[in-house]
């Protein structure tokens, strides 16, 4: 490291002649100007008709968009004119930067200011600042505590997904035949969309009088087999479904990591005479490690959106038990178009993300630091 | 030998079990879109031997032998809803793709500095957004499409749906892009390609595979998602979950048409499933192994 702009060099080195026609710089910040200066007048415009403070203007916000569009092109192409070749590079990323922040980042500021607003999108009063109201009031509403405590519980099945779907990668792992049958039918359920699964099985196969599952379990002994019945069992229920849509998620990217283990350490073993059981725990797993914490994290992110089956299914019955903060927030929507309540509970939800997967993957990478 | 005989049976055992538990779920809806009001009560299960199978479900549908020449307003709807949800979901599938090739291709191969942020943290701000989940979103979204005129409408479904799977194809890319030697790009900028120019010509060729599966990994997220869609459409881009949804809350329907319609609307994926299994079992193992 002896040349301290080693750091600063790109992978792909490119040799570029330094020197910008001046000509072209003024060209380049003159257009980023004159798109702005553009967008500027048309949402000023905008925004003096609809307080009435002007007679014309246009029927919505959308040529402000236009314009927005417009101006996000016109920064990309002045990049090339202003910086030559290093804009060019720059170009590369500057597309998905700006669409994140013109869909995240906007929305979320916007969202931020509806937080704290009583906003009722049915009613003719329309928005109203209410300061910490909605925070005082989620803080005494038992529903919403009651849909975080029941993600906790559903963060917590993915622990037995993540065996059944391990138990599932060693079987395809094995001596087979069939193997591209047996993993094309494993993969199918992951294909299917929440909703037809909720219809499929929740709606037609758990029926109680006459789906197949019922019948099953009356058969099994079970009199009165209600699954959605009592707060405990359509929590499992619910579970179920969804781990049955996303164990073959989990155990592709198991079995991927299974096909990478180094063949000579799983012989040398064998040679050993390391009998099954021990071989998994003592090799397998451990190699394993990275890849199912990898696993385990990435299905945790999906979880903490589950909501499609909840929705569909038993819309948070009975009595709250297999809501989720989603569809709550959904229901809280649909049913009192609360839009100020909801903004700030799902901000809320995302705040306690946000700590919750720090600590996760912060915790993660200390593990398997300390394991390597 | 005697005890890997027995090994043998545990193993296929437990597979054609799970093969069970995975399929049986989709012959059951297949095979209760052939049934009329008596089989499904009675709960029979295997067509010709339990009950004789009736095309009432498909009929009410359009899409049965006698009635698929003859016009049908179930039929147009389901289409028409069939096509929103196509379109809607391939075209934000490969604008993801072309951002998010894009990105990951500048994060693989430069180094960016943006005010204080570096190549990891500009990394990082991409794929956090998988973290962030949709009902943060989903209001202020609404709100702001209203003011745009863009609710119901698909190019707001795309632009949506766009933003949830852009931090998927990154993630996949990534790891794509960074298997290439740089040497095949710098060999094309001496002979004096420049830096897009290489990109297009000699780099995406390579990587097509990797495109394919990200492509496919999206189509299917998009496809089935329901959130958004339920949120954001009321009429005019209504998409498959959204409509199957709607018949489900609403009880008087039959179960031969539910079958019939959430049959349907599984079809394409299946078949994709099916035909294309190597590309998605590669676009998911490609995050795994890198970890």
């Amino acid at each position: 490291m002896a040349n301290p702009n080693f750091i600063d060099r790109d992978p792909l080195y490119v040799v570029a002649p330094s020197y910008i026609n001046k000509k072209t710089k003024r060209i380049g910040h003159l257009l980023v100007w004159g798109a702005f200066i553009l967008m500027f007048t048309i949402g000023l415009i905008q925004a003096l008709y609809t307080f009435e403070k002007i007679s014309f203007g246009f029927n919505n916000w959308r040529p402000l968009l236009y314009s927005y569009i417009f101006w996000a092109f016109a920064i990309g192409y002045s990049k090339v004119l202003i910086h030559g070749e290093k804009g060019k590079r720059a170009l590369f990323i500057f597309p998905a930067v700006m669409f994140i922040i013109s869909i995240v980042i906007f929305p979320m500021i916007f969202g931020l200011y509806i937080s704290f607003t009583d906003w009722n999108l049915s009613s003719f009063d329309g928005r109203k600042f209410n300061g910490l109201d909605n925070f005082y009031q989620m803080m005494s509403d038992p529903y919403y505590w009651n849909s975080l405590k029941n993600m906790v519980y559903y963060i917590l099945a993915v622990i037995v997904e993540f065996a059944i779907a391990f138990g599932l990668a060693l079987l395809l792992n094995s001596q087979i035949r069939l193997r591209k049958f047996f993993r094309v039918s494993f993969l199918i359920p992951l294909m299917l969309s929440p909703i037809a699964v909720s219809w499929m099985i929740g709606k037609s196969m758990l029926e109680f009088r006459f789906g197949p599952a019922a019948t099953l379990a009356r058969n099994l002994g079970w009199e009165n087999p209600a699954f959605f019945a009592s707060p405990e069992i359509a929590r499992i229920t619910i579970m179920t479904m969804d781990a049955w849509t996303y164990i073959p998620f989990m155990m592709i990217m198991l079995l991927a990591g299974l096909q990478s283990l180094p063949k000579e350490v799983l012989e040398a073993a064998k040679v050993d005479g390391a009998s099954k059981w021990p071989l998994f725990w003592k090799i397998i797993f451990p190699i394993m490690l990275p890849v199912s914490l990898t696993t385990i994290v990435i299905r945790i992110i999906f979880k903490l959106k589950l909501a499609d089956i909840v929705i569909s299914v038993t819309a948070g019955g009975p009595g709250g038990a297999t809501d989720t903060v989603t569809s709550f927030i959904y229901r809280e929507y649909r049913d009192r178009s609360n839009v100020g309540y909801g903004t700030m509970l799902s901000f809320i939800y995302l705040i306690i993300i946000i700590i919750f997967m720090t600590i996760l993957i912060r915790f993660v990478s200390k593990f398997l630091q300390r394991e390597a | 030998m005697k005890s890997n005989f027995y090994e043998k049976i545990i193993i296929y055992g437990l597979l054609l079990f799970w093969t069970f538990i995975c399929l049986f779920p989709i012959y059951w809806t297949a095979t209760t879109s052939f049934k009329t009001a008596v089989n499904v009560t009675q709960g029979h299960l295997i067509p010709w031997i339990d009950f004789t199978p009736s095309w009432k479900g498909w009929r009410n549908l359009g899409l049965s032998p006698g009635t698929i020449f003859t016009d049908s307003m179930p039929r147009r709807e389901f289409f028409s809803r069939f096509l929103n949800t196509f379109i809607i979901s391939a075209s934000a599938s490969a604008l993801a793709v072309l951002l998010g090739s894009c990105a990951a291709y500048g994060l693989s191969r430069f180094n960016y500095k943006f005010g204080p942020m570096r190549n990891p943290d500009i990394s990082f701000f991409f794929l956090s957004q998988l973290i962030l989940p949709p009902v943060v979103l989903a209001l202020p979204v609404l709100i702001l499409y209203k003011e745009l005129s863009l609710v119901d409408t698909k190019i707001g479904m795309i632009l949506l749906y766009t933003l949830t799977v852009l931090p998927i194809v990154i993630w996949i890319m990534r790891d794509q892009f960074n298997a290439i030697p740089i040497e095949l790009e710098e060999a094309a900028l001496v002979d004096g390609s420049s830096v897009w120019g290489a990109f297009i010509k000699i780099v995406l060729p390579i990587v097509v595979p990797g495109l394919v599966s990200a492509f496919i990994l999206c189509l299917i997220l998009c496809w089935n998602e329901y959130f958004l869609a339920a949120l954001i459409t009321s009429t005019h881009a209504i998409t498959l979950p959204v409509m199957v949804a709607s018949q489900i809350s609403s009880q008087s329907i039959a179960w031969w048409n539910m079958a019939a319609i959430s049959g349907a609307m599984c079809v394409p994926l299946i078949i994709i499933a099916i035909v294309l299994e190597k590309y998605i079992v590669k676009g998911m193992a490609a995050g795994a192994i890198k970890g």
